[in-house]
């Protein structure tokens, strides 16, 4: 084959790779896919792994602290979803041909990212069921639209999340709605959790199309489907009413419903804090990647052990045999 | 003093069990996130979700035999260190993953020979809950026992870290099979069960594990006993007032 043919082929492939998706038809991990396709996936599944995996951070700071034997029952279970989806996850994200220890890796030497909001302190009881509803019901909202992704092993892995993630976005605003209807030191610690984590929450959804560099070609390979702006509105359309019915405020004074678009308009987003908390300067950051390097760290000799086992019962098998 | 009824020994009993489930959860939940991989990480989750699970009922019995009105809330949250009845082994900090491993052992080994006689409980309700505990606790046994394999036949580091772990376990093993009048009451009535055999059971089912390990099983120098009388180590205050705060600064409200 001359190089001149192999151009062409590559072409040609390319082709038909954007005409399956065009015709809604999912990529399984054997077809041929565009090198960037590959890169782009791996970069999101991978950062949507490591934010399961470091998300259980923030809400596991108040297991051993929860107010009640059923609360603590919940947020165990909810804590073992998330590292759950981690694990399914980082196995979408292997049928790509990236290894997990390469992925764990690149989180730990800060080359991946993961979201935002864990890079946020849970100061009270509060925080926990807050997260479960504001930072559960984002990432819902986004990974809805991720169920139809054009990748099959990430769609799939998106339909299992989802079902998950709204169970604990339902039990997030039960557990709020438990302390709205407390007594005054409950309203004031629901108050504050919505007051910290409203900002974080809508930026989940990433910085304004405006400035969102990698989102065309996304949407042209259908791994995304929505514009950041589309999904951060369609958040604040349908939390903004949960706000109300708990009786507490939204913490925007320029957040009020708009007759002629049909939406809620907000305020100006911190986007400079967004920017800093993104390039590692938010409040714990550095306390996050440090316990996610610790464990690793830690449980090094343990792995090693379990590896070191392994052979010897392979050998044993084998001097048998 | 007045003489011990079997209501009053029936709700001690409850809660010691409840107060053991407790502890061992808490100190096995302070692994989450924080295990040595992922997989571990929700296998530790589980294990401490099915302890929680099993001093929920054994605490709302408790509470239901007491009579007085206390829910599983008011019986984990508001008593104080002298009044909590665990087991000393239970409470330990959980160390490294070697001394988590050997004490979960130690603890599956009594929760799997003691459920399993407690099915047979004249007791309805300590044999409804016994049934549905001691598949969990079968469960516990066949993973850890791997764990105690993985890493008493692994690596020198391995090794020498459970020994270590043996070693600083060791002393709290005993309590576990000492007999008081609580106890004593409760077999004669057909409720509980003799700790006797279950400690003969125990060695048995430790010896058999840790030969496949190729681990030791010391004899310890000495006993510490006296977490049944609410004379505990040190480490447990920590837990409780780590445990109970919120439910201490806010009291009697609903969560």
């Amino acid at each position: 084959m001359t190089p001149q043919d192999q151009v062409v082929d590559i072409d040609a492939l390319e082709t038909e790779f954007q005409e399956r998706i065009d015709a809604e038809k999912k990529i399984e991990p054997k077809d041929w896919m565009p090198e960037a396709y590959r890169r782009t996936l791996i970069r999101q599944i991978s950062q949507h792994a490591h934010s399961e995996v470091v998300g259980q951070l923030p809400e596991g700071n108040w297991i051993t602290r929860a107010p009640s034997l059923r609360r603590k029952a919940i947020l165990l279970a909810k804590v073992q979803d998330e590292a759950g989806h981690g694990l399914y996850l980082y196995s979408a994200a292997e049928t790509l041909g990236s290894s997990r220890e390469q992925m764990v890796d690149d989180l730990h030497a800060g080359k991946a990212k993961y979201s935002s909001i864990f890079n946020y302190p849970t100061l009270s009881w509060a925080d926990v069921p807050a997260i479960g509803w504001l930072v559960d019901g984002a990432a819902i909202v986004n990974q809805v639209a991720l169920c139809r992704t054009s990748y099959g092993p990430y769609s799939r892995a998106m339909i299992r999340v989802c079902k998950e993630e709204s169970f604990h976005a339902r039990q997030g605003f039960e557990g709020m709605l438990a302390l709205a209807r407390g007594n005054e030191a409950q309203k004031k610690m629901c108050q504050d959790a919505i007051n910290r984590y409203w900002w974080p929450a809508l930026m989940m959804f990433g910085p304004s199309d405006a400035d969102s560099p990698n989102s065309a070609q996304s949407m042209k390979w259908k791994i995304k489907r929505f514009s950041n702006d589309e999904l951060r509105q369609k958040f604040v359309d349908q939390t903004v009413p949960q706000i109300e019915y708990l009786g507490m405020e939204v913490p925007d004074a320029d957040c009020k419903w708009n007759e002629e678009r049909g939406h809620y308009d907000i305020g100006e987003m911190p986007w400079e804090e967004f920017f800093a908390v993104i390039k590692g300067h938010g409040p714990c950051n550095h306390e996050r990647l440090q316990a996610r390097q610790k464990a690793h760290d830690e449980g090094n000799w343990v792995r090693e052990a379990a590896l070191a086992y392994q052979k010897k019962q392979a050998d044993k098998k084998q001097s048998v045999a | 003093m007045s003489e011990l009824t079997q209501q009053d020994a029936l709700f001690t009993y409850t809660l010691r069990l409840a107060d053991n489930a407790l502890i061992l959860g808490h100190r096995l939940s302070e692994w989450c996130g924080h295990g040595p991989f992922l997989e571990e990480d929700i296998g530790v989750i589980n294990t401490a979700l099915d302890l929680l699970g099993r001093c929920r009922m054994l605490y709302s019995y408790a509470g239901e035999v007491e009579g007085k009105g206390r829910d599983e809330d008011d019986l984990a949250y508001h008593r104080d260190e002298r009044e909590f009845t665990n087991y000393l082994l239970m409470e330990q900090p959980k160390g490294d993953f070697a001394y988590t491993t050997i004490r979960q052992f130690y603890a599956d080994v009594w929760n799997l020979h003691f459920y399993t006689e407690l099915c047979n409980s004249k007791d309805e309700t300590l044999a409804a809950i016994a049934k549905k505990v001691v598949k969990e606790c079968r469960y516990h046994f066949r993973h850890n026992a791997e764990w105690v394999k993985r890493l008493g036949d692994g690596t020198e580091e391995s090794i020498q870290r459970m020994n270590e772990a043996i070693a600083e376990a060791s002393r709290f093993v005993n309590e576990m099979f000492e007999m008081d009048n609580v106890d004593q009451m409760m077999v004669d009535a057909g409720i509980g069960v003799d700790l006797n055999e279950v400690k003969a059971k125990w060695i048995a089912s430790v010896d058999e594990v840790f030969a496949e390990a190729t681990l030791q099983r010391p004899e310890p120098e000495y006993d510490r006993s006296g977490g049944r009388l609410g004379l505990h180590t040190e480490q447990l205050g920590f837990l409780l007032a780590e445990m109970q705060y919120v439910q201490r600064c806010h009291p009697g409200l609903q969560w």
